[in-house]
């Protein structure tokens, strides 16, 4: 019985064929919506999350099956005192999947190990967050046509961002990959992520704190917001908030194609200026991952269409 | 300095000077009644430097604890005065229950039934991290 918790427990094959299967979807979304007709998902969630429950949910209803829901933890068995290994074993007696959110970091490895059923890591704190890569992934694919050879800009808070080092580490694993990490240098990448993934796979990259600069060799460009909580001053944040604000005169010096990629909530880190730029691909950044958690509900299930 | 031969039991030897006082905490040694001898800063052809531990009695030691602190240690199993058998340990690819996770935001804070669990993540910078939230253990 599969779980998925980290992105990198995908092989890049498994990553390849989950993208083909979103395309297909995508294509032809009559001849899936009854591969799941029958089978029921869980949706746990111990902390709020709108896009993400939401996206699930959906993507569970498309396919033809049911959900079965808990949206806040406060008022669920944790509460009582239940630890996530019992609540995972009892949940995989009513579901035939489950996707979990926890805000402790390792929780859904926890309920992997004691759900009879397989788990979906749909955050843990700030440990990984992997549909949501997988949402970036078929993401860049569609906008370029594959991963080799793109030079990917990773923009803001680079040092907090977990969506930030899951890509990083999915996307280290394609030919002739080249990052440019923009960030203040409070916020940048840590270094164990340089060292494990970027240095030990000789990955070239360059640190700059100045968007502007990066701007024209960029094929991909993922914004992240820079919080204002991350600063130690506000003199700071109030000095670095306005560099990594995407514009669309900052857009005058990028690529016509490049892709503009964005986990989102945004507060204001992109102009909504912005969005009716075709390089604009966040909202459909946001579409593509229901179409991915469709592909990944149907793996896991053992399912084809 | 002289310490006495043991008859049966374990020597832990060639232990990295300084690293024999966190094994024998480790390893419980201190809650022990039996007689354990540590040796710091012992003269070696080898090291320079070493540390030496002693336990003068048969008890099961856990390998996998010296493996982590020390993957260069020798084991030496003394039976009736004479050397049984040497082992060198190498470092262990599970650590269960020796070390505990210092991330604050790791399930094993909120979940203490969970085992703590460590995986060897780096042979060569012989690095361990947590098997739940990925973070690094102090060494």
């Amino acid at each position: 019985m599969r779980s998925v918790i980290d992105i990198l427990d995908l092989s890049t094959d498994e990553i390849g064929g989950l993208i083909a299967v979103a395309e297909d979807i995508i294509a032809d979304p009559a001849k899936y919506e009854n591969l799941c007709r029958g089978k029921k998902l869980a949706t746990l969630f111990f902390e709020p999350s709108t896009r993400t429950r939401m996206s699930f949910e959906a993507a569970m209803y498309e396919l033809g099956g049911h959900v079965i829901s808990m949206t806040d933890g406060a008022s669920s068995s944790a509460s009582k005192g239940e630890s996530v290994s019992d609540t995972a074993k009892i949940v995989s007696f009513y579901a035939d999947i489950i996707a979990m959110r926890h805000p402790k970091e390792g929780a859904a490895l926890v309920a992997a190990k004691s759900a009879s059923v397989p788990v979906v890591n749909a955050g843990d704190g700030g440990h990984c967050h992997p549909t949501q890569t997988l949402a970036d992934l078929l993401t860049i694919h569609r906008e370029k046509g594959g991963f080799s050879g793109l030079t990917v800009g990773l923009c803001g808070d680079l040092k907090f961002g977990r969506t930030v080092h899951s890509l990083v580490g999915a996307l280290s694993r394609y030919e002739d990959i080249k990052f440019v990490l923009i960030s203040p240098d409070e916020l940048r990448l840590p270094d164990y992520v340089k060292d494990d993934v970027l240095d030990r796979k000789s990955i070239p990259y360059k640190e700059t704190s100045s968007l502007d600069d990066a701007m024209g060799e960029l094929d991909v460009l993922y914004m992240t917001r820079v919080q204002r909580e991350r600063f130690f001053n506000e003199e700071d944040y109030l000095r670095l908030k306005d560099s990594y604000i995407l514009t669309p005169e900052k857009l005058r010096g990028a690529k016509s194609d490049m892709a503009i990629l964005h986990p989102l909530p945004r507060v204001n880190e992109i102009s909504v200026a912005v969005d009716d730029d075709p390089r604009a691909c966040y909202f459909r950044q946001a579409a593509n991952g229901k179409y991915m958690r469709m592909a990944l509900i149907m793996m896991l299930l053992g399912l084809h269409a | 300095m002289n310490v006495d031969s043991i008859m049966n039991g374990i020597v832990i030897d060639h232990i990295a000077a300084g690293c024999g006082m966190k094994l024998y905490m480790l390893l419980g040694l201190d809650s022990l009644d039996v007689s354990v001898a540590l040796m710091r800063n012992v003269t070696s052809r080898k090291m320079g430097k070493k540390d030496i531990i002693k336990i003068d009695a048969d008890i099961p030691v856990n390998f996998d604890v010296i493996g982590y602190v020390d993957p260069g240690a020798t084991v030496n199993i003394i039976k009736n005065g004479e050397l049984s058998e040497k082992l060198t340990i190498g470092m262990p690819e599970r650590l269960t229950n020796v070390i505990k996770c210092k991330n604050p935001r790791c399930i094993t804070t909120t979940e203490q039934e969970l085992d703590q669990v460590f995986r060897l993540s780096d042979r060569e910078r012989q690095e361990y991290r947590c098997i739940y939230c990925d973070t690094k253990a102090a060494k």
